[in-house]
């Protein structure tokens, strides 16, 4: 028996406007809205609504088919504000009953790495939101960029959550197979989904790989791998954007047909099924514990961190933002918070990544300014305009100063 | 190969893009006779320790016809130089000496006849406008194939307005030759657009650098304290590198960081009009003027800045900005260059925005950790621009002209 655990991630950040030191403490109005509307306008007609099409169909076709979104709070408004349509189709889908909701941090963000108080407050607010729109409370957590070790699982089972997911690292997984429920050590309940990374990024990232000697990846291959761990596994958890379908592979590549085609091939191997992450940690046991200590990401061939944190730009935004927490929190200035919060939001890091021009070209594809310097310097223009609303708020705030923060904020990290 | 300078005779990037050139040619075993219109004697010495290393195999000669002509200097500077010559009677026979740019060019040229029936050679290579007559004679004595390098057109160099003697010269070579040779993909294109050349026999070869030289990493100090923060300009003081437009920056810089220094390293005919404009702005302070740099000092100004701008209104490469970041000076450089095709951890802007300019330079200077992450990367970079890649491209563009001519190829026994 093999159950085939499909999860898609849904985002779309706020991104920031050419934001320069001419701007600074005379324009609080950060974010491009003509940008940000072009691109989901863009991505809904490409991705989001052929795609959940193409999923409603195949849920009326196989009413066994299953599967499970986590849509981030950020894409969630977006799809409110620029394209209502992509908001009720999602709606759709999860009336079918066939479709399981997730949570993770409302503004998508690294807060568990540098503030476990912000980090519960936009896990519980992206839950809450879940359930006003979709009518589902999410047991499932999933950190930003499947962010993730040990620690995570024992906060968020605190926290109520009955699994989590993880990317299934060589490294870690060692002779073990992502293709069991594992459960974290020093936990009592919590289970552990592990990425099964190589036929995730199969369809994910080679599918139109024309120099990839699988290529081209048909539904019969695909269903071949997948029936072949029968033996030797119980769940293969394909996770990945949902951004893959017509937006990362374009249509012409094949891609809606191939995901139209794979349930059908899927189930002909009668021992086959398809699972959400709920029904997976009821079918199967845990197999064993896995031991995660240090943090690991589904991101770039090193699966860590260093594409949002790997550099000396990123470490000092970041640190600057969280060292503002407190008092903007405390500010009672509703738009101030708000600001302050989509800030938060990983992608502003990740266009700061240097690491692109030598790591291929997925970086690039997502970065939204022309280089990563430019990314940083508009981000840190708008990080002191937030000071200078503090300072006007409270006269009594010291405006810290930009270039010794690193020294400040030891302990913080 | 036809050229107008090379080290120590020199004004400009030219000579060291042609020195460059044949260094990597010569560790690639391509022979050159390097022609150029100046009194060669004495200068093999310097070139002789260049021959010294072991990579250079090749022969290199140098072979010089005198003329008072610069390729990158104004109507004005011209006149005067004209006049220095007669005055001070210059050595050799002066009777033969041009009276103007027009003489000087054909002097060269018909000079070229004589040397290209006499040096045996398989292509012929010339470098910018003042030689394209000249290999197109050379041409005419000996049937080898022509390749034009255009290093700058003359709408780069006049900001627009060309010289028609001048820009004529240019579209005769340059439709002459077999092969052309343009040192970026915006080279490339001003030559499209302003002569309307077949886009298909245009090669783009960017430059690279010389990776080792004794004056990179003197780590001269600046003598400016750290908080000020220096930015530098270097290059001639004309309206083609953007004197104007980093003089106006300057002035948004200090209003958003008060103690910014800026040296403005370089001759050339606007520096008394930005001399002018400084004062005007109340800059005077901020601003040191440090005329014509050579040599160590070149490196010492980049070393001693933490940032160097170049807002080039049309440069066809910039070789200056890799120069900076030998010295690990971060650069901020004009998307109306080559070279910013070719680097990315660079900062990029329009030279005419001048708002753009002055918020990435505040950055710089504000944030360390922005000026640190540029430094290293883009030093790690500039290893990536070596001399050898340039003249690889150009002996493979040699040898396919060689094919389409139905020649034997340089380098393989022909």
């Amino acid at each position: 028996m093999v159950s085939v655990c499909f999860y898609f991630q849904v985002h779309q950040p706020y991104r920031i406007r050419d934001y320069t030191i001419f701007d600074i403490g005379k324009k609080s109005d950060y974010f491009d809205e003509e940008k940000n509307a072009g691109i989901m306008r863009k991505v809904a007609d490409k991705c989001y609504l052929p795609t959940n099409k193409v999923l409603l169909d195949l849920i009326k076709k196989h009413p066994e088919f299953r599967i499970a979104f986590s849509i981030s709070g950020t894409a969630l408004e977006q799809f409110e504000q620029y394209a209502p349509e992509v908001l009720e189709s999602f709606k759709e889908l999860v009336a079918t009953g066939n479709v399981e909701m997730l949570t993770e941090t409302y503004y998508h963000s690294l807060a568990f790495m540098y503030s476990k108080d912000e980090f519960d407050r936009q896990v519980r607010t992206h839950q809450k939101r879940i359930k006003e729109l979709f009518g589902q409370k999410p047991t499932i957590f999933r950190n930003t960029e499947l962010v993730y070790s040990n620690e995570v699982a024992a906060h968020v089972e605190k926290m109520g959550f009955d699994a989590v997911l993880c990317e299934g690292v060589d490294r870690i997984m060692g002779w073990r197979s992502p293709n069991f429920v594992y459960q974290p050590p020093n936990t009592k309940k919590i289970k552990l989904l592990t990425k099964n990374y190589k036929l995730s990024d199969d369809i994910a990232f080679r599918f139109s790989n024309r120099g990839w000697k699988e290529w081209p990846l048909t539904t019969e291959k695909f269903g071949h791998w997948i029936s072949s761990v029968n033996g030797n596994g119980e769940v293969i958890n394909l996770f990945m954007d949902y951004e893959t379908f017509g937006e990362h592979q374009w249509e012409d590549t094949g891609i809606f047909e191939f995901l139209k085609k794979l349930p059908e091939e899927i189930y002909n191997h009668p021992d086959n099924n398809f699972l959400t992450p709920s029904q997976v940690i009821k079918k199967y046991d845990v197999k064993d514990t896995l031991d995660i200590p240090y943090i690991i990401s589904w991101a770039d061939l090193e699966r860590d961190l260093s594409a949002w944190l790997g550099n000396k730009m990123q470490q000092a935004a970041i640190k600057e933002l969280y060292l503002l927490e407190k008092q903007v929190l405390n500010s009672g200035d509703d738009k101030l918070i708000r600001d302050w919060r989509l800030l938060t939001t990983s992608d502003h890091f990740y266009y700061m990544c240097v690491k692109w021009f030598a790591d291929g070209d997925v970086h690039k594809y997502f970065n939204a300014y022309d280089s990563p310097y430019d990314g940083f310097i508009n981000y840190i223009n708008v990080l002191h305009d937030i000071v200078l609303r503090l300072k006007k708020l409270d006269d009594n705030f010291e405006v810290p100063k930009i270039s010794t923060f690193a020294d400040k904020l030891k302990g913080v990290n | 190969m036809f050229g107008w300078e090379f080290p120590p005779i020199k004004s400009g990037g030219l000579g060291t893009a042609c020195r460059d050139l044949a260094k990597g040619l010569c560790a690639i075993d391509v022979d050159i006779t390097f022609v150029m219109p100046a009194d060669t004697e004495g200068i093999s010495s310097p070139y002789a320790k260049l021959m010294g290393t072991a990579k250079l195999t090749g022969k290199l000669k140098i072979k010089g016809v005198n003329t008072v002509l610069t390729p990158y200097q104004t109507a004005h500077g011209y006149d005067e130089m004209i006049h220095n010559f007669d005055i001070l009677g210059t050595k050799g026979e002066k009777d033969i000496y041009g009276k103007n740019i027009y003489a000087e060019v054909e002097r060269y040229t018909k000079a070229a006849l004589l040397i290209a029936a006499q040096e045996p050679h398989d292509v012929i290579h010339v470098h910018d406008w003042m030689t394209y007559q000249a290999g197109i004679n050379a041409r005419n004595v000996s049937g080898k194939p022509l390749v034009a390098h255009i290093h700058a057109t003359e709408f780069d160099r006049t900001g627009g307005n060309p010289n028609q003697f001048i820009s004529h010269r240019e579209f005769e070579g340059l439709q002459a030759a077999d092969v052309i040779i343009a040192n970026s993909e915006y080279t490339k294109q001003n030559v499209i657009k302003a002569y309307g050349l077949d886009p298909g026999k245009i090669q783009v070869v960017h430059w690279g650098i010389e990776q080792e030289s004794p004056h990179y990493g003197i780590g001269q100090e600046s003598p400016f304290n750290e908080e000020h923060g220096t930015v530098l300009f270097l290059g001639r003081v004309t309206i083609q590198k953007g004197p104007d437009w980093f003089v106006e920056t300057a002035k948004k810089v200090v209003d958003h960081h008060p103690k910014t220094k800026f040296i403005m390293a370089g001759n050339g005919d606007m520096l008394p009009r930005m001399i002018d404009r400084v004062t005007e702005l109340g800059l005077h302070n901020h601003f040191v003027f440090t005329g014509f740099l050579k040599g160590a000092d070149v490196h010492k100004a980049f070393q001693m800045a933490d940032l160097y701008v170049m807002p080039s209104t049309s440069e066809p490469f910039g070789l200056v900005a890799l120069e900076s970041l030998k010295n690990n000076t971060p650069i901020l450089i004009s998307k109306q260059s080559g070279v910013s095709e070719v680097v990315n951890n660079a900062l990029k802007t329009d030279f005419w925005n001048v708002d753009d300019m002055a918020n990435k330079i505040v950055s710089v200077l504000r944030h360390k950790e922005l000026h640190q992450e540029l430094q290293s990367n883009s030093y790690q970079e500039a290893f990536d621009h070596c001399i050898y890649k340039p003249a690889q491209k150009t002996k493979d563009i040699y040898n396919q002209v060689l094919i389409n001519s139905g020649r034997n190829l340089i380098g393989w026994g022909g």
